[in-house]
């Protein structure tokens, strides 16, 4: 209760500033809206309650209907309701992961959003969201990856931050003598393993290679493919990854980082808050950037990225490009991202310093030579499936290699025609 | 004036409606209509379909493309398919154990003590609370950091064995959970079965001296038949749509080792990563012919009982 009360005080004081803007343009928004969110976590869906209660204020003609679907469902009921009975506003994200409703034309072309100031302060992603050169949507939060890790450990045996992949198995060498594993991680769900496969890959053979590979213009048989596995695998052998990882999911591998049987994870700013719910502290949890392996090559970073989008059958555009505008602005990206823990994609917004997770993201994300979305996001739905399964069973059995990568080459044939 | 009342009273008859005139014939006919509709439109109408879409390639929301048996042909050397084919082999073959373990249990239970019937619905009870529950349950028993079967198999130095993320074990796994609540099933046909053992039989059997595996076999088993029947249709059937039970506790994996036809069906079309429907279709295609093959046995045994009465 006392949240709410907080959260709509903060909102009052927000939208009496922005009103003043919104009114300006002398043209007043009616009707019903409805929005579809995926944002069933705690935090993101308080987060978007908020900024609706916040817009609603601003148009009291518009009657907004908000309905919350649950992150997992949402994925598959997304096709039924963008055919049967689109809303006005929809989640979704950024990249390859967007391509099927664009081309069967079921995502509204809003590139008349990114024009002007907007089209300046998002540019980080018009990349992401672009397809056949026109904008589908507007993003609203970004986060990134990277190795969470526990600072006191690493104090305890006298490790330092590793800059490039020799002090990387060093240090892992040492925590695998202490009678740890160097790296958790819950394998269950598969996209987990995607995430080691990204980073290897792009800290391997770049970024340039990556976007090539999951876009299905190299082959999965390539040398350079083997090299960033076999950069895996000496992690493999060395016993670095804790057992029996195939049968957690992602949260079901955070007590072993939490007791201390593993030292590390790689994972999404998202993993943040149940870690130190789980009863880490910020003096016994940090963050450090995946280091480099190959010598020369740019550091390109994860950072998937959250939007939102007009169904092409919406019945209340108007609106629903007013909220996505709505949405980009600077204060809204900044109150917003700040009760998500996040990172905002407006240039122009200010990131909460307090976090030093988010601030440490925020750093690393501007300094990085290009963005990557996820594996299941670059690369299309049936290849990133096959993939990520591939890569489960690498880490399960090594040897297998040769067979996986000719498995996911002959996926890539059928998949990319 | 009797003539011309007859004649009325005729011609009335021959005036009947259509419907009074043929009641006897349609009103079944009336009565079955809504179940007719209802299976036609959810059943049999999408088997149909099913065979229509799994020729073309389809991903749910665009055009579709009519490619022939190219879906067929990409199955007959999919190496996932085989490995679901082979699982729902196994699940075929090791959930007919629910038959006789249901059986023992049954006969154990048949007698009159203080409390049976508690005793009875304690060991219905798995079949009772939802699959579901009955996956997370056995998920945590195989923890291989806090379950309960690692602990076990400790004792007498065994394991660990990460059962549900090990592919050799995945599927055994998953088996002994679904047996759990298919025995109690089972139980539960046998334990009425039992109620309707002739009791006379039993007793001539005795004078002629049968006893324990013998008067089992040849006196209590033969009366059972009814039971063992629909046992056996119930477990076969179960055994070949098991999918909830994969799906909660391993998701098919690891790496896609515990996947049945019907789970690998459900990824391929209608998962996070999947939307090929015409592929998806023809698994459903491959899936219902290996079912017609038991459905037509269970049809014709039913039809020779029938006739045969």
């Amino acid at each position: 209760m006392r949240s709410i009360l907080k959260a709509s005080a903060v909102a009052l004081v927000t939208s009496a500033a922005l009103a003043t803007g919104a009114f300006a343009d002398g043209h007043k928004l009616s009707g019903e809206m409805k929005i579809f969110l995926d944002t069933s976590n705690p935090a993101p869906r308080a987060t978007f309650e908020g900024i609706i209660a916040q817009f609603d204020e601003m148009h009291p003609d518009l009657k907004i209907e908000t309905t919350i679907i649950d992150r997992d469902a949402y994925k598959t009921q997304i096709r039924n309701f963008l055919t049967a009975n689109p809303p006005d506003v929809a989640t979704w994200y950024a990249g390859n992961r967007m391509l099927p409703y664009v081309t069967t034309g079921l995502f509204e072309d809003v590139s008349d959003l990114w024009t002007g100031d907007l089209a300046a302060e998002l540019a980080s992603t018009k990349t992401a969201m672009t397809i056949d050169g026109k904008q589908w949507g507007v993003p609203y939060t970004y986060y990134q990856w990277g190795m969470y890790y526990r600072k006191d450990i690493f104090d305890e045996l006298g490790l330092t931050v590793p800059t490039n992949w020799e002090e990387e198995k060093a240090n892992c060498q040492k925590i695998v003598d202490s009678g740890r594993k160097c790296y958790t991680i819950g394998t269950k769900f598969l996209w987990t393993a995607a995430g080691w496969f990204d980073y290897l890959n792009l800290r391997t053979n770049g970024y340039e290679f990556h976007m090539a590979l999951t876009a299905g213009k190299e082959s999965w048989t390539d040398d350079r493919v083997k090299k960033t596995m076999a950069n895996w695998r000496e992690l493999i052998d060395m016993g670095a990854f804790i057992d029996d990882h195939t049968a957690y999911s992602w949260q079901e591998a955070i007590p072993f980082l939490v007791d201390g049987q593993a030292t590390a994870y790689l994972m999404g700013n998202f993993a943040v808050d149940p870690i130190k719910a789980a009863g880490l502290t910020d003096d016994q949890l940090d963050f450090y950037q995946f280091p480099l392996i190959t010598e020369g090559i740019p550091m390109a970073e994860e950072a998937p990225t959250d939007t939102l989008h007009i169904p092409s059958g919406a019945a209340n555009k108007e609106a629903a490009r007013a909220f996505l505008k709505f949405v980009a602005t600077p204060d809204i990206q900044t109150s917003m991202n700040a009760s998500l823990g996040q990172l905002p994609v407006n240039n122009k917004a200010s990131v909460n310093t307090d976090d030093k997770f988010v601030k440490a993201g925020f750093e690393m994300l501007n300094n990085a030579s290009a963005l990557a979305q996820f594996f299941d996001r670059d690369a299309p739905a049936e290849m990133a499936k096959v993939g990520m399964e591939g890569f489960q069973e690498f880490m399960v059995r090594p040897d297998n290699l040769d067979q996986i990568l000719q498995r996911l080459e002959k996926t890539r044939e059928r998949v990319y025609k | 004036m009797s003539t011309a009342t007859l004649a009325k009273s005729e011609y009335e008859q021959e005036n009947r409606s259509w419907y009074k005139r043929n009641e006897i014939s349609i009103t079944p006919w009336l009565f079955m209509a809504p179940a007719i509709l209802f299976f036609m439109v959810y059943v049999i109408i999408p088997i149909f379909q099913s065979f229509e879409i799994s020729l073309f390639e389809w991903d749910g929301l665009g055009a579709r493309e009519y490619i022939g048996t190219d879906n067929y042909v990409e199955l007959w050397d999919d190496p996932a398919f085989y490995t679901s084919l082979r699982n729902n082999l196994i699940w075929l073959i090791l959930y007919l154990l629910a038959i006789p373990a249901g059986l023992f249990i049954a006969l154990f239970l048949n007698q009159t003590v203080v409390g049976i019937r508690l005793y009875k619905s304690l060991f219905f009870f798995p079949f009772v609370i939802s699959q579901v529950v009955v996956g997370l349950v056995f998920t945590w028993f195989y923890d291989p950091t806090f379950g309960l079967f690692n602990t076990v198999i400790g004792w007498v130095g065994l394991g660990p064995i990460n059962v549900l993320g090990d592919p050799t074990y995945v599927t055994y796994g998953i088996i002994a959970a679904g047996l759990w609540p298919q025995t109690a099933y089972c139980m539960i046909l046998y334990l009425t079965g039992l109620n309707a053992v002739d009791p006379e039989q039993i007793e001539a059997a005795r004078l002629d001296g049968a006893k324990g595996w013998k008067m089992l076999w040849y006196v209590v088993v033969p009366q059972l038949k009814p039971a063992t029947f629909i046992a056996f249709v119930v477990t076969i059937i179960g055994a070949l749509r098991s999918f909830d039970l994969i799906s909660v506790m391993t998701n098919g994996g690891p790496f896609g080792e515990s996947r049945v036809l019907s789970f690998y069906m459900f990824e391929v079309a209608l998962s996070e990563y999947g939307f090929r429907m015409g592929y998806g279709a023809a698994i459903a295609v491959v899936l219902f012919l290996i079912m017609l093959f038991f459905i037509a046995y269970f049809l014709y045994s039913m039809y020779r009982d029938e006739r045969g009465r």
